[in-house]
């Protein structure tokens, strides 16, 4: 079973749909017992940093989060994956998990070409630049969705796979059994569904 | 790099989708959940699914077909039709819309966009603009084109983004049903005097005019509905001309 942290904080409806499309079993809860009794974890996200982080540290969750990711696989999606590197400097600077080196920057601030538009939104080509188990069914370049106005830098050596615009945006992260994902593998047809089932496959220990 | 988008548009009453529809081969040639499978399957970028019924039977039948699309189909889903209020924007959210497109209700209530740009974010909101010329000037439309609201339309749509709208549609009613063409007109005004996604809709004819749409600067998407619906058009074939013209499109 996957275990979806529920800390109030986006909307799941497509992101259990397409589990169940798998056949993958999945529970939204912020129980501490059936995270901890999941084969693995999948942590959501959309909206400000700030207001996230501040509202998963509120449900008392972060030192189970931390114990439990180094034992099960662990997979942030899109704001969920920023959670997961140090800090943010979304609206100032707020600390994350820091379960990967690494910080959330502004897209705006660093596309060296200011005529491209801010979010960075719709599909955009997944280069892979380390082979991992999560994308072993995700062929070079095939099309992911985006909608993301911050993304992870200075996470060089966590960076499985990134995506071209004007820079490269990071696009899938991973350190040890903590996997991330800056766009919506629930969202990108096919190839996210083949994502999310390689997810689903990942082993403790890996 | 980012893709260029294209998107079919259904309009649902009733439960099915209207306007010429040829599907052969489908088991319900109107049947919203079964044109949604193949679009997807025909590599749509997204879908948009209007609501064109009014009464509040109708409604209930338009979000159990949503929540049957959202279901098997994980590409971005937009709804509009009716949005009026943020009760709206929850209904078709909480069914699997990703998207949730407004006309009418923001010329209504001006503060909606921002309310619900506040809500669920800028890139939930999608300002969909009705346009047509009148005296040389682009003018807002509403209720489905039928009402002159006296509006300068490029006006209207600085105002939407500014006010939080994350994506617009703009739909030239001088051009839709035509066959000949995007308005480029408009469009062109309009990115100039806006830096959000826009999609354009009204008027594609044939694979070309979607090619010279995006040899503009500033257009991301195009949307349409009967071309794809009588399978004049099919969204693969397009994609493939379109690639081979230069264009970046998910293949």
């Amino acid at each position: 079973m996957i275990g979806i942290v529920d800390y109030g904080v986006g909307n799941l409806f497509s992101l259990r749909s397409s589990l169940d499309f798998l056949g993958l079993k999945s529970q939204v809860t912020g129980d501490p017992q059936v995270l901890r009794a999941a084969d693995r974890i999948i942590l959501p996200g959309v909206g400000a940093f700030g207001d996230a982080m501040e509202q998963l540290r509120r449900t008392g969750l972060v030192p189970l989060l931390e114990e439990e990711s180094q034992k099960k696989p662990l997979l942030g999606i899109c704001l969920g994956m920023q959670l997961l590197m140090e800090e943010s400097c979304e609206y100032g600077i707020h600390k994350g998990l820091g379960f990967i080196p690494g910080r959330v920057a502004s897209l705006e601030a660093d596309l060296p070409d200011k005529a491209l538009k801010i979010p960075h939104i719709g599909w955009n080509a997944l280069h892979i630049v380390k082979d991992d188990p999560l994308l072993k069914d995700v062929r070079e370049g095939e099309y992911m969705y985006y909608v993301h106005s911050f993304y992870a830098t200075g996470c060089l050596e966590s960076t499985l796979a990134v995506s071209d615009y004007g820079l490269p945006v990071t696009g899938a992260v991973r350190k040890g059994l903590v996997w991330g994902v800056q766009f919506h593998p629930e969202k990108s047809g096919e190839a996210g569904l083949r994502l999310l089932r390689a997810f689903g496959q990942l082993k403790g220990g890996i | 790099m980012i893709t260029k988008r294209i998107i079919p548009c259904l309009d649902v009453k009733d439960g099915r989708v209207v306007k010429g529809t040829n599907f052969e081969g489908l088991r319900d040639l109107a049947d919203p959940v079964e044109m949604a499978r193949y679009y997807n399957a025909a590599g749509a970028d997204e879908l948009v699914f209007y609501d064109i019924t009014a009464s509040a039977q109708g409604r209930t039948i338009f979000t159990e077909i949503l929540t049957r699309v959202a279901k098997e189909v994980f590409i971005p889903l937009t709804v509009g039709g009716g949005i009026r209020s943020l009760e709206d924007f929850d209904r078709v959210l909480k069914c699997g819309a990703d998207k949730v497109s407004v006309n009418s209700g923001a010329i209504r209530n001006p503060g909606l966009i921002r309310q619900a740009a506040e809500k669920y974010g800028d890139q939930c909101v999608v300002l969909s603009c009705d346009v047509k010329r009148v005296d040389g000037q682009f003018i807002l439309f509403a209720k489905g084109g039928r009402e002159n609201t006296g509006i300068d339309a490029l006006d209207w749509m600085v105002q939407g983004v500014q006010n939080g709208a994350g994506e617009l549609v703009i739909n030239s009613i001088d051009t839709d049903g035509v066959g000949g063409g995007f308005d480029l007109e408009l469009l062109d005004l309009a990115a100039s005097r806006v830096k959000a996604p826009i999609v354009a809709s009204g008027g594609a004819g044939k694979q070309e005019d979607f090619a010279e749409l995006f040899s503009h600067p500033g257009m991301d998407a195009g949307l349409a509905a009967g071309i794809f619906h009588t399978k004049k058009l099919e969204i693969n074939t397009l994609k493939q001309y379109l690639r081979k013209n230069g264009v970046e499109v998910r293949l």
